[in-house]
């Protein structure tokens, strides 16, 4: 087998392929001690923190590079910099953290989280990135759902894009390899020394569709999230739960499963841009929502769990903008979970707009000027997608699938799997977030996790000295043959039918609020696509197919889609992102434990149990007290 | 609300290809995007074209709407007649792979050779200190999306295939002016901007600023106050006396040549 490394080997500069006819078997090989799979904040972070650790480092993701899903991250980076509230410091974004994720989460993730995000926030500015600044030239922290002092750095209203430029920035810069338009199905393992370690992963390049092996102890999943499994949802066609999917199958664990983020504010109108994210900053920068009687209906929805800091007169709402220290927060700002379940309730109640949202209004409390230049990327969005002036009239929005809290099970210092040199990272792990998201802790978590995965599994790469596992040649035909499946099918279905019967059943049986009948009709309905999925047909040959591809991540979606269903069905309380319509309330033992998913015996359906919650020491449960 | 929309689609690879007619069904409020969507699910499973976002945000989805350089999730069908063909094809400049994805490599082969940000050591508190009027300037530029739509349309390399080796791309040397105007950087890379980067050869025609879907204000923030200082420090005499004689410009306060 050849080995290649380093840029300078002839490779085509973009694809990255370098297939020549003496390429043994068709196929590319290639050594690493890490491999990243995804190129967003996460996986950007992860490589670049490897490769300052000293591994040979490679990136590969399924778009162009700097396309990834972070790039649409709009309100900020939550880090306790105090920059605008010297009170604020890590001990208040960790009470913050764990009260918006309903104490289900990690607890050293959610402390670590909030210890380093700072730091992290900083080095981006060292790299290149210009943040928007306060007065006196340290960079600005805005206000955010659930966040008790105004925290996320932000560059208006496309964080995201500045963060993932920074980093593609710097790991080009660091002459990182990256693979680009190329996606990983299967990830190999050797378990010849009795213990089943990662050996590699396989891979094909979307632009020949030709396969490659990469040979590698250390493997990185920052794949994202899932939300394409949902009709209506803020996600990318990225999004179809590969990692998650990965793990399984190399027979790592999933946490948390049953929730998932539904964003209160999405576009609603024109049907082409329904669930496209309208960013929580709108109502940080004091934007208010309203239904069709024009009543501002969120303060009939604050939960007894954050009554005591939460604003219940309009007066003392509008006056927390400018004098927090003697007004409590507006409850258009409380966590995401509330909001998205109050407008979906008042939608219900027969008080939508004519699209069928509810309005969010920041023209009547606002400047034109401060709009457009807090908001920039909204006013353009709702200009030339609805036609919509967001400085003079209202915009119609509704809850939109937004992020899985749930994830690959790791551990908390290193971000590894149950699997031996397989570590998550991003939203593609899981734990960190508990039952719900805050707003702007999910760019900390890539930044800070992703180094950590990056220098853990540099270590662990190094410590095997010259004992690799290898990849075993079986499997490498096992997963080509694996991948051109969808070839050998003939009369089947079009994988685009299944895709969009998926994302409806899922929008409509497993939303934003739940019931058992209604999940146990969802699994049967996902037997059922499964069944479909196995005889699906593809057109054309195998260079840059989307048929082909969407068929091989259909496989993911259906697998992650069974875990949430199953998760859900399990867990019989609210919670979070998680409303059962028949359990209404929060149940005390359920706030206990986790539910987690493995792939069954036969690799063909979900297993599931529960576990309990790590428990949190003392000094750090006197937060709650 | 719908129509059928007298879509053509350009299919085919780099050995060659042809506008193809695909009438598709379109509603109120979609996009050219849509309609390609539709299109792939319903007539051509295997038809080729990159999107991510759907949302203008990642400038995946660039190609030539009735010649014109666009994003397609931008392209709103309620701009064209509803008897009027739309005939998408891929960006010229860059080689076809297959159908509307074209090898936009040139674009990341040029990124490489950018010397990247080079910042003084932190403030004493580890924190760094600039003034929102400084970084607003960048900012504007950090906008980009890198749709290379403007790479695209730019007739340096749009019409001359040859001029690739020496010219960035308005795409670059809005990324020179970003840096050049970073309150922090220690870098000067004027020269590197008109030599290596080919600055020089942009002759101002805007037409990147034109097709530039962030709307970013390429010539006339970025190109020209670059040239400018590139002829500062090139061709004023006095520069050119003080340079000689060993009296450094206050211009290259902070800042090494890369």
């Amino acid at each position: 087998m050849s080995e290649t490394n380093g840029p300078a080997e002839g490779r085509h500069p973009m694809t990255g392929n370098a297939l020549s006819g003496d390429a043994q078997g068709g196929m590319e090989r290639h050594t690493y001690d890490v491999v990243v799979i995804g190129a967003g904040g996460a996986g950007l972070r992860a490589a670049i923190a490897a490769h300052e650790s000293g591994a040979r480092t490679a990136i590969v993701c399924k778009s162009l590079l700097g396309k990834a899903h972070t790039v649409m991250a709009e309100g900020g980076i939550a880090a306790a910099m105090g920059n605008r509230w010297p009170e604020d410091n890590w001990e208040v974004h960790f009470r913050d953290t764990m009260r918006g994720g309903k104490m289900l989460n990690n607890w050293r993730m959610a402390q670590l989280h909030a210890q380093e995000a700072p730091e992290r926030v900083q080095e981006l500015e060292d790299w290149g990135a210009l943040f928007d600044r306060t007065d006196d030239g340290l960079i600005s922290q805005r206000d955010f759902g659930g966040h008790k002092y105004a925290r996320l750095a932000h560059v208006g209203d496309r964080t995201g894009l500045e963060m993932i430029r920074t980093l593609q920035q710097r790991a080009v810069a660091l002459g990182i390899e990256v693979f680009m338009e190329c996606t990983v199905t299967d990830i190999f393992k050797d378990a010849s020394d009795g213990q089943s370690k990662v050996a590699g992963a396989f891979a094909y390049w979307r632009e020949s569709g030709r396969f490659i092996v990469f040979d590698a102890p250390s493997v990185i999943l920052a794949t994202g999230g899932i939300g394409k499994s949902f009709k209506v949802t803020s996600n990318s066609w990225e999004y179809t739960g590969d990692g998650h999917a990965l793990a399984m199958r190399a027979g790592a664990s999933l946490i948390n499963m049953e929730f998932v983020q539904f964003h209160p504010t999405g576009m609603v109108w024109p049907p082409s841009v329904k669930g496209l994210l309208v960013t929580e900053s709108v109502r940080g920068d004091g934007g208010i929502l309203k239904n069709s009687e024009g009543k501002r209906f969120m303060f009939d929805y604050i939960p007894e769990f954050f009554k005591a800091e939460t604003a219940d007169t309009v007066e003392e709402a509008d006056a927390w903008y400018d004098d927090k220290k003697n007004n409590r927060r507006p409850p258009e700002l409380l966590p995401r979970d509330e909001v998205a379940r109050a407008i979906n309730s008042e939608i219900k109640a027969g008080r939508g707009t004519p699209h069928g949202g509810i309005y969010l209004d920041i023209a009547s409390r606002r400047t034109p000027e401060f709009i457009r230049k807090r908001l920039p990327s909204m006013y353009h969005q709702f200009k030339e997608l609805a036609d919509v002036d967001i400085t003079a009239e209202p915009m119609e929005i509704g809850p939109t699938c937004h992020y899985v809290m749930g994830g690959v099970e790791v551990d908390a210092d290193t971000q590894q799997s149950a699997v031996t040199g397989l570590y998550a990272v991003g939203e593609c792990s899981g734990g960190m977030h508990g039952s719900n998201r805050l707003g702007g802790n999910s760019l900390g978590d890539l930044l800070v996790f992703g180094k950590r995965a990056g220098e853990a599994a540099t270590a662990y790469a190094d410590s095997l000295g010259g004992t690799r596992p290898q990849v075993d040649e079986a499997d490498v035909k096992a997963a080509q043959a694996s991948a051109l499946a969808p070839f050998e099918v003939e009369g089947g279905e079009n994988p685009y039918t299944i895709q969009s019967d998926l994302q409806q059943s899922m929008n409509d049986l497993v939303g934003i609020i739940r019931t058992r009948t209604e999940l146990e009709e969802s699994l049967a309905e996902i037997e059922a696509f499964k069944v479909r999925a196995s005889t699906m047909v593809v057109e054309g040959h195998r260079q840059y197919n989307p048929g082909w591809h969407l068929a091989l991540d259909l496989r993911n979606m259906l697998i992650v889609s069974e875990c949430i269903a199953k998760a859900a069905m399990a867990r019989e309380e609210s919670r979070g992102g998680h409303t059962r319509d028949d359990f209404p309330g929060p149940d005390a033992e359920w706030g206990t434990k986790n539910l987690v998913v493995n792939l069954n015996a036969e690799g063909t359906g979900v297993d599931l149990h529960e576990k309990p919650l790590p428990e949190m020491p003392d000094e750090l449960k006197g937060y709650f007290a | 609300m719908s129509y059928t929309l007298k879509l053509r689609i350009w299919r085919g690879d780099k050995d060659g290809g042809a506008v193809e007619d695909f009438p598709v069904e379109v509603s109120e409020g979609e996009v050219v995007l849509d309609a390609i969507h539709r299109v792939q699910a319903t007539q051509a499973g295997d038809l080729a074209v990159r999107w991510n976002c759907k949302a203008g945000k990642c400038g995946s989805c660039s190609a030539e709407v009735n010649g014109r350089p666009r994003l397609m999730c931008m392209c709103r069908l309620s701009d064209f007649e509803e008897d009027e063909v739309i005939t998408v094809t891929p960006m010229r400049s860059f080689p076809v792979i297959r159908d509307l994805v074209t090898d936009v490599s040139f674009n990341y082969e040029k990124a490489k050779e950018l010397p990247s940000f080079s910042p003084p050591p932190r403030d004493a508190d580890g924190k760094r200190r600039m003034a929102q009027v400084d970084v607003e300037r960048g900012q504007e530029f950090r906008k980009c999306i890198e749709c290379f739509l403007c790479q695209n349309v730019c007739h340096v390399v749009r019409d001359h295939e040859d001029n690739k080796k020496a010219f960035a791309g308005p795409r670059f040397f809005l990324r020179y002016a970003e840096l050049d105007m970073h309150p922090l950087d220690t870098h000067d890379r004027r020269e590197l901007a008109q030599g290596a980067a080919g600055l020089g050869m942009c002759n101002i025609t805007k037409c990147c600023t034109e097709v530039c879907p962030e709307g970013i204000h390429i010539t006339d923030n970025a190109i020209i106050p670059m040239k400018e200082r590139v002829v500062d420090k090139k061709f004023d005499p006095l520069v050119w006396l003080g340079n000689k004689i060993g009296i450094r410009n206050k211009d290259n306060d902070g800042r090494t040549e890369v």
